[in-house]
C-alpha cells in the first residue's frame, strides 16, 4: 500500500493544503478522547464492527462545537470533509454524511489528501485485482469498479501478469493481519480509492484549479535562485520602492473610521429603496414574477416613475447615468446657456474611451477647436491655470488625457453650480411630481421650445 | 512629453523626501522600513476610533433573506469558469473549461450563441456595454473579441486583441466597446485598444499572478483595482499606469475584488476563507467576514445595489450572503454541486448569477 505522491506541489500556501490543514484541525477536535465524537466498537450478530460512530452522533457534535447556523450547514460541512476522505461511511462508496444511524469511520493520517497523493492506474489495478482474490462479500467489487478493472486489464494486458503477482503478494500480507485490524484497514484503503477514483457522478475533490496549478509550477524555479536575476529590481531597489510606498501612505490624508462608517450607512439609507434584495422591486421582480413589465416601463421615457426621478437628486453622477436624466439636464443647461459644458464633458469621455488610438490626435484638435480655441464654436469657460495647462498639452504630444484637468474643472462647475440649480428648478420639480396630469401644457411647451433652440444651434 | 493632468479623484501627496546616498545601505533601509511600518500602524490605529459593526448596530436588520433559484442554465459540458451580465439585464455570457463560450438569454434560458474556442480553460469572458460584442480568453494567454450577430458564424469574425505572457485570468470593458482591460498570470494588467489591437497601457506592480480586476464606478472612471496571488489589492490610475494605493491583510491568494457601489471601498475574497472590506478614504481594512465553520476559499464577490449585501461564492459549493455593515452572515445559498467560481449581481440589481464547476449557471432572486 505504498502509492505515488505528487512531485512536491506542496508548499504551505497551496490552496489545497490550506483547506486540508483546516479540515485536519477539525478532525483533531473530533478525535479528542473526551470531547470528541464518541467512537466505539459495535457488536452485530456474531461479528464486531470496530471503531465506528454514527452520523447522528457526528452531526450532534458539529452542531454543539462549531458555530454552524443549522443542521443543514452541519451536514454540508461534514459532506465536504467526507468527500475529501477524512471520514467515510463504512458500507458505501459514495462519500457523504447522513444524520442517521449509518456507521462512519475516520481515515488514517497516512491516507489524508494533504500527503499529495497522485496514485497511478497500475496501483489502482493492483488494488482492484487484490479485492477479487479476497473471497469476502464486504470486498466484492461494485459495478463501476468491475468495469474499471476490465478497462485496466485491457490497458495493461502485457503487464497484467506482473500486476496480478503484486496483488497476490499484497493479499498474502493482508491475510496475516489481525481480523479486526484488517477490517479497518480494508475500509480505509477503499475510502482512499473512493477519493481518488470516485464513483461516477461524485465530485472529484483532488482536481485543482488550473490557475493555481500554473502558479505552483511557476513558483518552483523562482525559489532556486532566479530571484536575483529575474526582475530588473535588485533587492536594494525593491527595498527603496517599499520605503517610498510606506512614506507615501504616511503622507496620505486619511479619514476616521467613524466617518467612513457613517458614509456607508448613509449610502445604504439612500439606496435601500432601489436594492431589489432589500426592498421588493416595483411593479414586480421579473425573475420572480416571470413578467418583464418592470423592464418595459424603464424603457419608456414618457412617464418616468417618481422613484427613478428622485434618484437624480443623489448626485450628478446618478443624473448623468440615466439617459432620461441626462436629457433633462441637457435641456436645463440649454435654457441656462451653459449646455457646452456637458457637450465638452461628453466629448472628453469619448476621447478617453471610444476613440481609436490612431485617431486620438485628430480628436484632440477637434475638441480644442470646438470648445477652447480663441475662435471656438462653442466656447467653455475654465480658469486660466487649467486653460494654460491644456494649451501646453495640446501643443505637445496629444493623448487621451490631454483635457483631464479642463474636464475635471468643468465637471466641478456643473456639479457645484448648474446641478444644484437644476434640482431647485421648476423643471425638475415638475418631473418629480410628474404624473401625466401635472405635465401641463406649459411644461410641454417649454420642452418643445428647448428642442427648438437646440436645433438652431 | 505632455504629462497627464493631476488626478482629480486621487489624493495628492507631496514627493517623498529623498534619502541621501550614504544612508542607502541595505541595513539602514530595512531598519527604516520597519520604523515606517510601525509608524503607519500607529497612525492608522489612531484613526480607527470605532468599528463599522458598532456604528451599524443602529440599523435595523435586513432579512430574513428570501432568495431562491429562479433559473438553471444547462448546456456547458465542463466546469463553468466565468460569467458576465449584459447591460440589457437579461443576457449572460459564460465560458467553460471545455473551451466553449455560450451566450444565454437567461430570462428564457435559451442559448443564443455557442462558440468553440481553440483552447480549453476559458477563464474569463465579458460582455461589451453595447451588447454587440463579447471578449474572452484564458490558457491561450490571449484576449479575443467576438462580434455577435445572427447572420453569420460568430467565430468567423473573431479578433485577437492582445496577448499576455501567461494565462489571462480576468477581463472587462471599461465603459466602452473600444477598450479592454485584462489581468494575467504574468502579474500585470493591460489596457488594449480593440480596433487597433494595440496595447495602450500596461500596469506593473504585482509580484504574483493577477486574479481579478474591477473598474471604479465613480464619475471619472479612471481608476481600477486589481488583486492576486501576492495577497495585495492595488488601485491604479489608468491614465498614468501608476499604482496609487495598496491594500494588504489577507493570509493567502486573493481570488476576487470588487468595488463597493459608491466607489469608496473594495471587497476582496481569498483562499484564506475570508472576505474583507478595505476603505480607500481610511486607507485600511474596515471589516472582515469570516466564521469558524467556513474553511474553504472564496472565488467571487459582489454587492447588492445599496452595498448592504455582500454575496460571496466559495469552493464549498455555497454562496454566503453577508451583511456588509453589521459584518454578520445573513444566509447561505445551497444548490450548486461543486465549487462556485463566479458570481455577479445583474446590472439593475434584481438578480444574482452564479457559475460553478458543476457545469451549470444559476440565477437567484
Amino acid at each position: 500500500m505504498a502509492y505515488r505522491k505528487k512531485a512536491e506541489l506542496a508548499g504551505s500556501d497551496n490552496p489545497h493544503q490550506i483547506v486540508c490543514k483546516k479540515m485536519e484541525n477539525l478532525i483533531g477536535l473530533m478525535q479528542h478522547d473526551r470531547s470528541g465524537v464518541p467512537v466505539r466498537t459495535v457488536k452485530k450478530f456474531l461479528s464486531k464492527i470496530p471503531s465506528v460512530f454514527t452520523g447522528a452522533d457526528l452531526i450532534q457534535w458539529v452542531t454543539r462545537n462549531l458555530e454552524v447556523e443549522d443542521q443543514q450547514e452541519a451536514l454540508h460541512l461534514m459532506h465536504l470533509i467526507a468527500s475529501y476522505g477524512y471520514l467515510f461511511p463504512i458500507d458505501d462508496h459514495v462519500l457523504t454524511v447522513k444524520n442517521d444511524q449509518t456507521y462512519y469511520r475516520f481515515q488514517t493520517p497516512y491516507f489524508w489528501p494533504s500527503n499529495s497523493w497522485e496514485p497511478e492506474n497500475n496501483d489502482y489495478a493492483v488494488y482492484l485485482c487484490k479485492r477479487t482474490m479476497q473471497n469476502k462479500t464486504r470486498l466484492e467489487l461494485a459495478d463501476y469498479e468491475a468495469e474499471n478493472l476490465a478497462r485496466l486489464q485491457k490497458m495493461f494486458s502485457r503487464k497484467w501478469e506482473f500486476i496480478f503477482m503484486r496483488a497476490e503478494a499484497q493479499a498474502k500480507v493482508d491475510k496475516k493481519r489481525d481480523k479486526i485490524e484488517r477490517k479497518v484497514l480494508d475500509s480505509q484503503e477503499r475510502a482512499f480509492w473512493d477519493v481518488h477514483r470516485p464513483v461516477p457522478g461524485c465530485v472529484n475533490t483532488t482536481e485543482v484549479d488550473v490557475k493555481k496549478a500554473c502558479r505552483m509550477n511557476k513558483n518552483k524555479p523562482t525559489t532556486s535562485g532566479e530571484t536575483a536575476s529575474s526582475s530588473s529590481a535588485t533587492p536594494m531597489e525593491s527595498l527603496k520602492a517599499e520605503a517610498e510606498t510606506l512614506r507615501a501612505r504616511l503622507d496620505r490624508v486619511t479619514v476616521k473610521s467613524s466617518k467612513v462608517a457613517e458614509s456607508y450607512l448613509g449610502y445604504f439609507e439612500q439606496y435601500a429603496e432601489y436594492d431589489a434584495f432589500v426592498t421588493p422591486a416595483e411593479p414586480s421582480n421579473p425573475w420572480i414574477s416571470d413578467s418583464t413589465e418592470m423592464w418595459e416601463a424603464e424603457k419608456q421615457n414618457k412617464e418616468i416613475a417618481p422613484r427613478r426621478v428622485r434618484r437624480w437628486a443623489f448626485s450628478l453622477n446618478e443624473l448623468l447615468r440615466d439617459p432620461a436624466g441626462k436629457e433633462q439636464f441637457f435641456q436645463f443647461l440649454e435654457k441656462e446657456f451653459s449646455a457646452e459644458n456637458l457637450k465638452f464633458w461628453d466629448a472628453v469621455q469619448d476621447l478617453r474611451r471610444q476613440v481609436h488610438s490612431k485617431e486620438v490626435s485628430t480628436k484632440v484638435h477637434e475638441i480644442w477647436n470646438e470648445y477652447l480655441a480663441p475662435e471656438a464654436n462653442c466656447p467653455i469657460n475654465i480658469d486660466s491655470k487649467s486653460f494654460e495647462h491644456t494649451k501646453t498639452n495640446v501643443g505637445g504630444v496629444c493623448n487621451r488625457w490631454t483635457f483631464e484637468e479642463a474636464a475635471a474643472h468643468v465637471y466641478q462647475l456643473m456639479k457645484n453650480d448648474s446641478y444644484p440649480r437644476y434640482l431647485r428648478s421648476a423643471m425638475y420639480k415638475e418631473f418629480l411630481n410628474g404624473t401625466k396630469k401635472k405635465t401641463s401644457v406649459k411644461g410641454l411647451r417649454s420642452v418643445i421650445s428647448f428642442t427648438a433652440t437646440r436645433k438652431e444651434s | 512629453m505632455a504629462t497627464a493632468a493631476e488626478p482629480s479623484t486621487a489624493v495628492l501627496h507631496p514627493p517623498a523626501t529623498v534619502q541621501t546616498s550614504q544612508q542607502d545601505t541595505v541595513e539602514s533601509l530595512v531598519k527604516e522600513i520597519e520604523a515606517l511600518k510601525i509608524k503607519l500602524d500607529e497612525e492608522r490605529r489612531k484613526l480607527n476610533d470605532v468599528a463599522l459593526s458598532t456604528i451599524a448596530q443602529r440599523l435595523e436588520s435586513v432579512g430574513p433573506v428570501n432568495i431562491k433559484p429562479r433559473r438553471v442554465l444547462k448546456g456547458h459540458q465542463g466546469k463553468v469558469l466565468c460569467a458576465n451580465w449584459s447591460l440589457d439585464k437579461r443576457h449572460i455570457v459564460s465560458s467553460s473549461q471545455d473551451g466553449k463560450m455560450i451566450i444565454w438569454d437567461a430570462f428564457t434560458t435559451n442559448k443564443e450563441h455557442a462558440v468553440t474556442m481553440p483552447t480549453t480553460w476559458v477563464m474569463a469572458c465579458a460582455y461589451a456595454p453595447s451588447g454587440n460584442m463579447v471578449a474572452c480568453g484564458g490558457l491561450d494567454n490571449k484576449v479575443t473579441v467576438y462580434p455577435l450577430s445572427f447572420e453569420d458564424d460568430v467565430s468567423q469574425r473573431k479578433k485577437a486583441v492582445g496577448t499576455h505572457t501567461s494565462y489571462m485570468s480576468c477581463c472587462l470593458f471599461p465603459n466602452s466597446d473600444q477598450q479592454i482591460l485584462t489581468g494575467s498570470g504574468d502579474s500585470t494588467c493591460a489596457l488594449w485598444d480593440v480596433e487597433c489591437s494595440q496595447l495602450m497601457q500596461s500596469f506593473h506592480g504585482h509580484s504574483g499572478d493577477v486574479m481579478s480586476i474591477d473598474l471604479s464606478p465613480t464619475e471619472m472612471g479612471n481608476t481600477f483595482v486589481s488583486a492576486g496571488c501576492d495577497r495585495q489589492a492595488l488601485i491604479w490610475d489608468m491614465r498614468s499606469g501608476q499604482c496609487v494605493q495598496t491594500f494588504e491583510g489577507h493570509e493567502a491568494d486573493i481570488n476576487t475584488v470588487k468595488f463597493y457601489p459608491s466607489g469608496d471601498a473594495i471587497a476582496t475574497g481569498s483562499d484564506d476563507a475570508t472576505c474583507r472590506l478595505f476603505d480607500l478614504r481610511a486607507d485600511r481594512e474596515v471589516s472582515v467576514y469570516t466564521k469558524r465553520s467556513i474553511i474553504f476559499g472564496v472565488n467571487s464577490v459582489d454587492f447588492s445595489v445599496s452595498g448592504r449585501l455582500l454575496f460571496a461564492g466559495y469552493n464549498d459549493y455555497t454562496v454566503n450572503i453577508w451583511d456588509t455593515l453589521k459584518g454578520t452572515r445573513l444566509g447561505i445559498l445551497y444548490g450548486h454541486e461543486n465549487r462556485v467560481t463566479c458570481l455577479q449581481v445583474s446590472p439593475d440589481g434584481t438578480a444574482l448569477c452564479t457559475a460553478s464547476w458543476d457545469s451549470t449557471l444559476r440565477v437567484w432572486a
